[in-house]
């Protein structure tokens, strides 16, 4: 039993670049992350038409012409898809941060999960209709 | 070597431990308390007790009669007043838990609930879930949170008593993660230290439950007492030997043998009750001594079911339903299917009584001090004795409260007024003691190993020392274990780091352990009667006169144990019968 | 007793080792143990210790997933090794400390940081109101204990603290899912009244606003605690609490 201290404590490091290659469940969640920033696009493209719309028709026209090129189109689809991963991936981690409990029992997840794509489904088709597209 | 100077200390952080370090804390804010463990607190072996704990708290029940299930379960051998003591503090304690914060299972009207009990007349085990256990250390170990004069040492690995001028004056022990020795003085000690059921090949117990703080007070010249006394809790996993609580059979499970027929009522503890439906102290709800001497017998009459992990009974869950088990045994329900890939809804579950607790242990009067000054002791590591020769479930949960507290008032008590011990004295103690250590370090010649020298320990105390005894069979062990103290001198490890060196504390653990095993086997050898958990198929009668007595094991260095008597402390209970059928109810 | 429990195999086991005296930096080691088909990760440690290698150093005790001693990392993921399955795993096992905590040895970590985060969120009962022993218990309705008990079942293994990206990018200052789960698990006790006490600790930039709900921590939890729904919740109650604070300051918490 030696009187030097020998403890020499090894500090494991996070690396800060590339920890989220290390798991699936990290990537998954930074694309739900990363989805922020085509939502942000898409919110800033609303805002760029209802400037656009408040300029005159003409101007507004020529929005939605350019709405309408490929590179537009490509860019809907693909923040479509971001927009609705985020959606369901909140939508499914909803429950965590509003538990239910009725008497002793606290609603399964799957009830909350569920009441949000209700909700949403029924907002959409509202919308929809009032949109005059069905 | 660096001095840590205190008041009081304690060793083992588990309930008992806890319960004690609180004690003293609230009982005086500028008392030194340094909690010693050789790990984290929430680590404790309490953890992994299921059932409940006992305590007088419904209408229908009374403290005579928790008086006379205790004493009747000990099969008379428990000092009655230290039961009286026990049953009374009993339910304050438990309340006392309650404002705490620990989550009892409550009853519609918020009230605490109860559930019956092995060997209990009338419900009273509080229980919590079925990880009692779990929720009692938890809610001890944050409560301790609060206190600052409480100074914890977690990871410290005791090794000796400091004893001078007739007192315990405090204790060596390793740092674990640097291995570096540290002297504690102490005015008083309190040691708490858990079983030693890794003596046994096949226990409920944990890793660390290896009979450490058992024989630095033995070593000391205290006598351990009562050793012979060792609890096979019926219920077991045949693989693992992981414990499934008695609540199981509480809450209606029933033991059934190879042909499903329900065995007990062969065995005086019948007639057989509704399925699901138990009645108190009868067939399943039989003491656990009792009960598991009849999983025995039904095994030695070829009646039992064959397993891969070998013979075993059934023990049927079923028409509880998944509601009940969900509610009432989700860790166990979790536990069989985990370990045996068997989920206890739909199939029978096999299972064997395994070792699970230890009855003897430090002798403590009722106020749980030794007879060295200076030095408490309360837990399983203690024997008051409440338990006799056989504890009943949910007595224990309980004992380590109502006991880690009187320890703590007798020890905060006797420190009162302790003047500082002899300097030089003490440190040459301290200085021995780091020499014996550096010896078995150093050592490098030889031939002995850890590993083997244990196999061979367990291997001696489950032929000789299992659930049924024979002359034979104990002298074979006796002299097996002494053989193996001796062997034990030649030791050496593989492991030569000072940084957290588990070779080593592996070989201090088998030297606390073959100290305690020589203790029991000897004790056992001598007890020529059967009574509670020490049977014997030579001496199948209970014979109080001359056996009413506990046994008191005397250390003595190398050579076998010096084997005393001391007489039982009878008050209220004459020694009677213990009657488990439902006959006469 | 399903058939593919029995039977045996050999294991290759490549382990973490770290001696402080001896190594400037962790190396693995490969060891062959053979193992039966019903054992856990922890049966085969047990045998490579008591048979082959005596030097290695790692915690464990109670065997049966309760006293959160043995969490490690195995192939990558935090696990207990009392319940992680060697039938479960076909190739090679890869044994490591718990990541984000430093190594003492081998496979054990130091845990100073846990500790003493746990003692900071003041995980104890701080009762609303007084009362005595002999006033009897408080009373909670099975539905008032449904609110907090699962979150009363942490056994602090620290698994969370190795999923969680937060801990370990922020080097140890986030306080940590299982430390604000246990606040939680007093704020939600009907017994309690600490909740404003525990809030100065956990509704900070160190405690739950370090949260990105990453929901790691959830994921590996052997005891499906959920810790992330804890912090979620706290995050809600404690915006809540600064939109009354500021805003309605009439309304009682």
């Amino acid at each position: 039993m030696g009187e030097k201290m020998s403890r020499r404590p090894y500090a494991q490091e996070c690396p800060r670049a590339t920890w989220y290659f290390k798991r699936p469940r990290y990537m998954r969640y930074m694309a739900r992350e990363v989805t922020c920033i085509f939502i942000g696009a898409y919110t800033l493209m609303l805002l760029v038409g209802l400037l656009r719309l408040s300029q005159g028709q003409a101007q507004y026209e020529d929005f939605l012409m350019a709405l309408r090129q490929p590179a537009s189109v490509a860019f809907h689809i693909v923040a479509l898809a971001f927009s609705l991963y985020h959606t369901f991936t909140w939508f499914n981690v909803a429950p965590k941060a509003l538990p239910i409990q009725v008497g002793e029992e606290i609603w399964p997840d799957s009830v909350v999960a569920s009441a949000h794509y209700v909700v949403w489904a029924v907002l959409s088709l509202v919308i929809l209709f009032w949109a005059g597209v069905i | 070597m660096e001095t840590i100077k205190t008041d009081v200390a304690i060793i083992g952080a588990g309930g008992a431990g806890l319960r004690a370090a609180i004690a003293l804390a609230e009982a005086d804010p500028k008392l030194r308390i340094a909690l010693i463990s050789k790990v984290y607190p929430m680590r404790s072996h309490t953890c992994a007790a299921e059932g409940g704990a006992a305590g007088v708290i419904k209408p229908d029940d009374s403290f005579d009669h928790h008086f006379h299930d205790t004493v009747g379960g000990g099969d008379w051998l428990c000092d009655q007043d230290a039961v009286e003591y026990f049953i009374h503090e009993a339910p304050k304690e438990l309340l006392q838990l309650e404002h705490w914060g620990c989550p009892w299972n409550r009853e519609q009207d918020g009230s605490v609930a109860v559930r019956p009990f092995g060997g209990m007349k009338i419900q009273r085990t509080w229980f919590a879930a079925d990880k009692s256990g779990f929720h009692i250390l938890h809610t001890l170990f944050q409560t301790s949170l609060q206190f600052p004069n409480i100074q914890r040492f977690d990871e410290y690995y005791a090794t000796d008593l400091l004893v001078d001028d007739g007192r315990c004056q405090g204790f060596t022990a390793i740092e674990m993660r640097s291995g570096q020795m540290r002297r504690f003085d102490a005015k008083a000690m309190i040691i708490a230290g858990g079983g030693a059921g890794r003596m046994f090949p096949f226990n409920t117990n944990g890793a660390i439950n290896t009979g450490d703080g058992m024989a630095l007070a033995y070593r000391a010249g205290v006598p351990l007492k009562d050793m012979e006394f060792v609890q096979y809790h019926p219920t077991g996993l045949p693989n693992t030997g992981t414990l499934l609580t008695e609540a199981c059979r509480s809450e209606g499970g029933v033991l059934l043998n190879k042909d499903e027929y329900r065995f007990l009522q062969d065995y005086g503890m019948g007639p057989e009750t509704p399925k699901g439906k138990p009645v108190l102290k009868t067939m399943e709800l039989g003491p656990r001594d009792r009960v598991s001497q009849s999983i025995w017998h039904e095994i030695q009459k070829g009646r039992a079911v064959k397993t891969p992990w070998g013979d075993c009974v059934w023990l049927d869950m079923r028409h509880l339903g998944e509601k009940k088990i969900d509610e009432r045994l989700p860790f166990v329900r979790d536990i069989c299917i985990s370990y045996l890939g068997i989920d206890p809804v739909h199939e029978m579950v096999p299972i064997r009584p395994v070792m699970h607790y230890m009855m003897g242990g430090i002798h403590t009067d009722t106020n749980a001090a030794t007879p060295l000054p200076g030095l408490f002791a309360a837990g399983e590591c203690a024997c008051v004795s409440i338990n006799g020769a056989n504890r009943l479930g949910s007595n224990s949960l309980v004992e380590i409260l109502v006991f880690g507290r009187r320890a703590a008032l007798s020890a905060a008590s006797f420190a009162v007024g302790v003047k500082p011990g002899n300097e030089a004295a003490l440190a040459a103690q301290a200085e021995a003691s780091q020499a014996r250590l550096r010896e078995l370090f150093m050592r490098s010649s030889g031939k002995e190993r850890v590993a083997g020298l244990r196999k061979e320990m367990t291997d001696t105390m489950e032929e000789g020392a299992g659930i049924y005894r024979t002359q034979e069979g104990l002298d074979k062990s006796c002299n097996k274990i002494s053989e193996l103290r001796r062997r034990y001198q030649d030791i050496t490890l593989h492991d030569k780091t000072n940084v957290y060196n588990t070779d080593l504390l592996s070989a201090l653990e088998l030297g606390n352990m073959l100290d305690c095993a020589e203790a029991l086997v000897m004790s056992g050898r001598e007890r020529k009667e059967s009574r509670g958990a020490h049977q014997r198929l030579d001496y199948t009668a209970r014979d109080d006169v001359k056996y009413l007595k506990h046994s008191m094991a005397y250390f003595k260095g190398l050579e076998a144990p010096r084997i005393d008597y001391r007489d039982v402390v009878i008050t209220k209970s004459p020694p009677g019968v213990r009657d488990y059928s439902g006959a006469k109810k | 007793m399903t058939e593919n429990r029995m039977g045996a195999r050999q294991v290759e086991l490549e382990v973490l080792r770290y001696n402080p005296e001896t190594d400037q930096e962790p190396r693995y080691q490969r060891y062959s143990v053979p193992c039966k088909n019903e054992w856990c990760v922890l049966d085969a440690l047990n045998y490579l210790k008591d048979n082959i290698d005596p030097t290695l150093a790692y915690r464990w005790s109670c065997h049966m997933q309760v006293c959160g001693s043995c969490g490690m990392m195995l192939n990558g993921e935090p696990k207990l090794a009392c319940k992680a399955f060697v039938r479960d795993y076909p190739g090679v096992i890869r044994i490591e400390p718990l990541t984000h905590f430093p190594i003492e040895r081998d496979l054990v970590t130091v845990a100073d940081d846990f500790m003493a985060k746990l003692k900071r969120v003041k995980p104890y009962l701080i009762p609303a109101e007084k009362r005595s022993i002999e006033e009897g218990e408080y009373r909670q309705t099975p539905a008032q204990l449904t609110r907090y008990r699962k979150y009363a079942m942490c056994i602090n293994c620290m698994l969370c603290y190795a999923a969680c990206p937060e801990y370990g990018l922020t080097k140890s200052k986030f306080i940590g899912p299982a430390a604000i789960t246990l606040a939680h698990r007093y704020n939600q006790d009907s017994r309690d009244g600490g909740r404003d006490e525990r809030q100065e600790e956990i509704a900070t930039n160190e405690g739950v606003w370090e949260c990105s709900f990453v929901g790691a921590c959830s994921d590996v939890c052997p005891k499906h605690v959920d810790p992330a729904s804890a912090l979620q919740q706290v995050k809600i109650a404690s915006t809540v609490d600064w939109y009354l604070e500021h805003f309605m300051s009439w309304v009682k918490k």
